[in-house]
């Protein structure tokens, strides 16, 4: 795995580039640990704090720890009125978490999410951001399965 | 039967999107040449005599923004490529189609406005958007095309708010989402302070055919007030969930049944959300409307950004509103007390409604709340939020009274 500090200093010279930093963080990591949002603060000249409030204003950056396979439902209004909600369900029933838990091996974290613009295809699910469209309840089994 | 119109999608499933060389075969990168040759101030002008308006929402004449930035030294050319609007997927359809009509529409702009810095800002929802852009970026930086243009592409992180210009600028300069007080306008101060352009993916995307065309020909097609074409995606409980683009004076009626073959199920219609989720809820009683801006805006819609909810019978048009106001309640900045508050109280009431729980009190309540964030929010999220509320009181008023207590 690659480290934070060598992530980070990649987009050192890239102004605004802690977003970026960010995005490729939580490439590696699944999420943003606390030394990383330390170490961006440092080089991109911010306090703590302002860093963590980057970190933290978007929904799709976590700083908790999450599995390795991230869930995500679209509960916007196209897939709402498609049965997100029975989706959503068979999800929390085959894994055994609710709605922004993670499974208790680290595999699985389940979230919800707006739009993730493939409406053509509702409802929508996106596993570590591959969208798969037109899920129902039935396939979640099998989705899980796919994921090793 | 009424026919699609291809400007923006003209190329579309006819060249090989990853390939410089097929957009090159079929005319790619003439206009640039075409605009290059231009005096900067004949080149605004003709896009502004075409009567482009910004495919964003806003549908502000571009030629006329770009007016606005004054000489300097340093400018920028930045594409709203955020498509946070639930419901659409337009953007990303042009741009996995046909990318570099958008990286030509820019330059086309650079040179109009003396940049030689481009952004693009994709959502982060789009990480395979954002590879595919970067392949394009390199072809077109290979070949030579850009000149001494060059284009950066930088990734949202799931904030709608950010699909706002002055909030897609400051999370560009690595901060949080959060609006800019206007004036100054971007087009004066924006990225980091310079005078930049800020366009969506599809008002890029028409400039090639524009230079190359003319501006009459472009003014021509379509609704005079709001020519050319839009780029509008089916969702919901239409038939064909497709993207299309048509000219801009095609009714409603003939998206949904001509170009969307009706309603799914030999179902009945009943109402259609058009422009995303902000947008207006839409009876069959205004369905000889034309889709073009303005049009819209006199029956208390919107254009948008093109996306096309369609509903039918079965649907608990409460239900819908109360999802949709959630939506706001979570993706409101903060920032101003009128969205951050009103955003969370109409999400309240709704909820309350829905469960059966409200009064006729309840509902004068989210109408006054609804007129106060229209007026009073700092940007569009809280100014538009309460529309789908306003709307469907208006045309689905008897939705609401069946769930209120007696
Ligand atoms: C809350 C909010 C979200 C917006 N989201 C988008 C978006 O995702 N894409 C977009 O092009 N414009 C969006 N806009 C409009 C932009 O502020 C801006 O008007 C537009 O990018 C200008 O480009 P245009 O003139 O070519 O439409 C949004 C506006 C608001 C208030
Ligand atoms: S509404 Fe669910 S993907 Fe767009």
């Amino acid at each position: 795995m690659a480290d934070y500090q060598e992530i980070i200093a990649s987009y050192r010279g890239t102004p605004g580039g802690i977003i970026e930093a960010y995005h490729a963080v939580q490439r590696e990591y699944n999420y943003i640990p606390a030394e990383a949002v330390k170490e961006a603060a440092g080089v991109f000249g911010l306090s703590e704090a302002q860093a963590y409030g980057v970190a933290t204003f978007y929904s799709y950056l976590s700083v908790e720890p999450r599995g390795r396979y991230i869930i995500r439902m679209c509960e916007s209004a196209p897939c709402h009125i498609a049965g997100a909600e029975e989706v959503i369900q068979a999800f929390e029933h085959a894994l055994g978490i609710k709605v922004g838990e993670t499974t208790a091996d680290g595999k699985f974290t389940l979230e919800l999410t707006e739009c993730v613009g493939q409406c053509q295809g509702t409802p929508v699910i996106t596993i570590n951001s591959q969208p798969y469209a037109g899920v129902s309840a039935e396939q979640v089994p099998a989705i899980l399965a796919q994921c090793k | 039967m009424a026919e699609e119109l291809r400007i923006v999608l003209r190329n579309a499933d006819r060249i090989d999107p990853l390939n410089i060389d097929d957009y090159l075969a079929a005319g790619g990168y003439r206009a640039l040449e075409k605009a290059r040759g231009m005096n900067p101030k004949d080149l605004i002008n003709e896009v502004k005599a075409s009567n482009l308006r910004g495919r964003g929402g806003a549908g502000f004449n571009a030629g006329l923004k770009w007016s606005f930035v004054p000489p300097a030294d340093v400018t920028y050319v930045v594409c709203n490529l955020d498509e946070g609007e639930p419901g659409t997927y337009k953007d990303r359809t042009i741009v996995e189609k046909d990318p570099q009509s958008l990286l030509e529409g820019m330059a086309i702009c650079a040179h109009a406005i003396g940049s030689r810095q481009g952004f693009i800002y994709c959502r982060g929802e789009y990480p395979y958007v954002v590879e595919h852009l970067r392949k394009a970026i390199a072809q077109a930086r290979d070949k030579g095309v850009l000149g001494d243009f060059d284009i950066q592409v930088r990734m949202g992180a799931g904030a709608y708010v950010c699909g706002e210009e002055t909030a897609l600028i400051e999370s560009i300069e690595g901060h949080r989402g959060e609006p800019r007080f206007k004036p100054p306008f971007p087009g004066v101060a924006g990225l980091w302070g310079k005078p930049t352009v800020v366009n969506n993916v599809e008002t890029f995307a028409n400039l090639p055919e524009i230079v190359l065309k003319g501006a009459a020909w472009f003014a021509g097609i379509g609704t005079p007030s709001y020519p050319g074409t839009k780029v509008l995606t089916l969702t919901g409980d239409v038939v064909n969930r497709v993207a299309i683009e048509v000219p801009t004076d095609t009714t409603i009626r003939q998206v949904i049944y001509e170009f969307g073959g009706g309603i799914r199920g030999g179902r009945k219609f009943k109402a259609v959300q058009i422009g995303g989720t902000s947008g207006g809820f839409i009876p069959e009683s205004l369905l000889d409307t034309p889709i073009d801006a303005d049009s819209m805006r006199s029956i208390g819609a919107t254009l948008g950004t093109g996306a096309v909810l369609v509903m039918d019978e079965t649907r608990d048009i409460v239900d819908i509103v109360t999802r949709i106001a959630k939506f706001f309640e979570h993706e409101s900045c903060g920032k101003c007390n009128p969205c951050r508050e009103g955003t969370f109280r109409c999400y309240e009431i709704m909820k309350k409604i829905n469960a059966g729980r409200a009064t006729a009190a309840d509902i004068d309540n989210i109408m006054l709340l609804s007129k106060v964030m229209t007026r009073a929010a700092l940007c569009g999220l809280g100014q538009a939020a309460p529309g789908p509320i306003m709307t469907t009181l208006q045309h689905f008023r008897g939705d609401y009274e069946r769930k209120l207590l007696s």
